[in-house]
């Protein structure tokens, strides 16, 4: 009774603490500006049903693509499980399944989630071994500091201690049902009869061996790990929104909301668009008040200076990021040694989110802190150096795009501070005045055709 | 030949490297003599032909970007242009996926496609003989592969020429760029421990290729520059997939 009491205000609080960030952190998405991306549902749904669901960009790099599902599949299906032990935790009942599912059922039931717990228990330690041991390039770099590579750590050490909490409460359970009912009684543990099995589960039987067969040292494992389990399910859980292990959640809407377009195509500024118009348009009054009744538009800036200027879905990005590095470990100018990182320019942009978003709910809406993403995060050396060549969009497994991020940082740069490196002044005046890049004569551009 | 009221089966959009650069005009002139060879009426724009504002777009200069489009756009819809076919990635990127918005809409073609669709209609023939033995390598451009997904076209065309083809380890989707892509080629390079473009051609170095097709003037100024970094052009050649079809034609 009181188990369960403690229970459901366990529950309860996990459930506020959990909604409460997530609050924040769509409010903090919702810093930027906004776009709409309601077009072509039906195209949405499937590239999320492909790359979020069937995994189908992470199998590009086999051996961690397919540790990968192992965890994912995991974790979607022991939710099954884990709906057992909230309603025995609620009810105070014993694996309410089996009243459900009969004996053999159950055994395959639970033989199951152990063949899961199993391989997700492999893949970590295997994750664990490869972080900590292999010194994989991309999981090294400037971004990755103390901090980054602890969360990635911490996730996956947690996960193995459920998945070796999981077994051993049913091996410790398994022992229990198989000692005389008898037995069991005289220890006062009437909840763990009437509850019978052939052999084993089918993983956990392979530790009965180092248990003991005194049924109240087995109850007290047993519920240690039980406990152990779903409290740690529900620390995990309010932990997941502050790390980068969120992906979890947003890899689907994110990639439900992916570019649909060429990934060559950049956007046309609106903006600009309409002052092109205005100065190509010879009926144009140059020197025409604006219209009585025309609504003031707010002032926007060219390109991004912070992440108030970039879209909600760039924010998105940002926090739908895992920190893998198969975009850095894909750049030309990563691999060639220069500063850009795109894993960093997510993590900077989700960090400055992050910052702005608790600046902004301390000291009101329309506080400003004084920074920006350009220049306290990003620096132009890192933004120059981009060849816009899309090979960390294409990495991506959940289809973040650093580029679009990247871009509108350089348009800031250009048309708002005119901050472009010298060369590449030189080259829009050629284009200005030649129609091309270099300083040749617009009449020489046929030459070829009598060379 | 629009003074005579006639209109050509497609515009050639020859780009900015191609009417200036010494070396990308050979590949203007293999392109328009294979046009020639199959029979196809195309056009120039000449001299009315202007910069279509890629390296300004991607480098941020988005107001200079629209002003080359919108004055593009302008000569390209006077002549009621329909299909534009073009030598240069970038500028088929642009001209294809960003004009449209802003009023320009035409089929867009890159030159590998167009001559593909030539061989397939048979417009177009090449005894291979001349490459036999030869082992050739193909160099995606990322603003036809990665950012248009043409990947086949230009290895269907390469299959005319009898050769060997081989490909580097990291082709197609996963093809790393030669360095000269947004706006780069204008500019020195970041301080790092290396050019993109020697580090691309260490690829085709170990592809033990003899020959590198390229399907973009600034992947083939930017591989160039690479071979001749390991003092490897007497061994490797650099040359556009037109080129290559042009000499099988003995054009």
């Amino acid at each position: 009774m009181i188990s369960s009491i403690i229970f459901s205000v366990l529950i309860l609080t996990t459930a506020v603490i959990f909604i409460v960030r997530i609050r924040q952190i769509n409010a903090n998405i919702n810093l930027g500006r906004d776009i709409d991306l309601s077009d072509r549902p039906s195209e949405r749904w499937k590239t999320m049903a492909r790359v979020a669901l069937g995994q189908s960009k992470m199998v590009a790099r086999p051996f961690a693509g397919i540790m990968h599902i192992f965890i994912y599949v995991g974790f979607i299906l022991i939710n099954l499980e884990v709906l057992e032990i909230l309603i025995d935790g609620v009810f105070g009942t014993h694996r309410i399944f089996y009243q459900f599912l009969g004996s053999d059922t159950y055994h395959t039931f639970i033989g199951f989630f152990e063949l899961l717990a199993f391989l997700v228990l492999f893949a970590c330690v295997a994750f664990l071994v490869r972080r900590n041991v292999g010194r994989l390039k991309r999981f090294s770099g400037t971004e990755m500091t103390a901090w980054p590579k602890s969360d990635a750590n911490i996730i996956l050490i947690v996960e193995s201690l459920l998945m070796i909490a999981v077994l051993t409460m049913n091996a410790a359970d398994s022992v229990l049902f198989a000692l005389p009912d008898a037995t069991v009684m005289t220890a006062g543990l009437s909840h763990y009869t009437g509850i019978e099995f052939d052999g084993w589960f089918w993983f956990s039987g392979y530790l009965t061996g180092m248990l003991p067969n005194d049924p109240t040292t087995l109850f007290y494992i047993e519920r240690a790990c039980w406990w152990f389990h779903i409290v740690g399910i529900f620390g995990f859980l309010i932990y997941i929104p502050y790390s980068k292990h969120f992906h979890i959640f947003l890899a689907f809407p994110n990639t439900y909301y992916s570019k649909l377009e060429p990934a060559g195509e950049l956007t046309n500024l609106e903006s600009v668009k309409k002052e092109v118009e205005l100065m190509m348009d010879p009926n144009q009054d140059p020197f025409a008040a604006p219209a009585a009744d025309a609504i003031p538009a707010e002032p926007q800036r060219f390109g991004a200076k912070d992440v108030t200027d970039l879209s909600w879905k760039n924010l998105m990005d940002a926090y739908s990021c895992t920190e893998c590095g198969r975009c850095t470990s894909e750049c030309p100018a990563n691999q060639t040694g220069k500063l850009l990182s795109p894993r960093k320019i997510m993590m900077d942009t989700r960090d400055r989110a992050e910052e702005l978003g608790a600046h902004k709910r301390k000291n009101g809406a329309e506080a400003d802190d004084g920074k920006s993403l350009l220049g306290d995060y990003i620096t132009k050396e890192e933004l120059w150096a981009c060849t816009t060549c899309n090979a960390c969009t294409d990495a991506c497994p959940v289809n973040i795009n650093p580029l679009n991020i990247i871009v509108d940082l350089r348009r800031f740069l250009v048309m708002e501070e005119s901050a472009a490196p010298n060369e590449l002044n030189t080259m829009f005046t050629n284009i200005e005045n030649n129609g091309a890049p270099w300083q040749f004569a617009m009449a020489d551009r046929a030459n070829w055709r009598d060379e | 030949m629009a003074a005579a009221g006639e209109s050509p089966e497609v515009l050639f959009w020859v780009g900015c490297m191609g009417s200036f650069d010494d070396r990308a005009k050979k590949i203007t002139k293999a392109f328009a003599k294979l046009l020639n060879r199959a029979n196809v009426k195309f056009a120039v724009l000449g001299t009315e032909e202007s910069c279509s504002g890629d390296p300004a777009k991607r480098s941020g200069n988005e107001f200079l970007f629209q002003m080359q489009a919108f004055a593009n756009i302008q000569v390209l819809n006077a002549y009621e242009v329909k299909r534009i076919v073009t030598a240069c990635p970038h500028c088929f990127n642009t001209l294809k996926n960003e004009y449209p918005e802003l009023g320009g809409n035409y089929e867009v073609i890159h030159h590998t496609q167009f001559i593909n669709t030539l061989f397939k209609e048979g417009r177009l023939t090449v005894e291979g003989g001349s490459f036999k033995g030869k082992r050739i390598t193909f160099h995606d451009p990322c603003y036809l592969g990665r950012a248009n997904d043409v990947y086949e076209a230009p290895r269907e065309v390469l299959q005319k020429l009898d050769a060997e083809l081989v490909e580097m380890k990291r082709c197609k989707q996963r093809g790393l760029c030669c360095g000269a892509g947004g706006a780069q080629m204008f500019k020195e390079a970041e301080k790092g421990d290396k050019e993109v473009n020697v580090e691309r051609t260490e690829d085709v170095i170990e592809s033990k290729a003899d020959i590198v097709a390229a399907g973009c003037p600034f992947c083939n100024t930017m591989m160039t520059d690479g071979v001749k970094h390991f003092n490897k052009e007497d061994e490797i050649s650099v040359k556009d997939i037109a080129e290559l079809i042009a000499e099988a034609a003995d054009l």
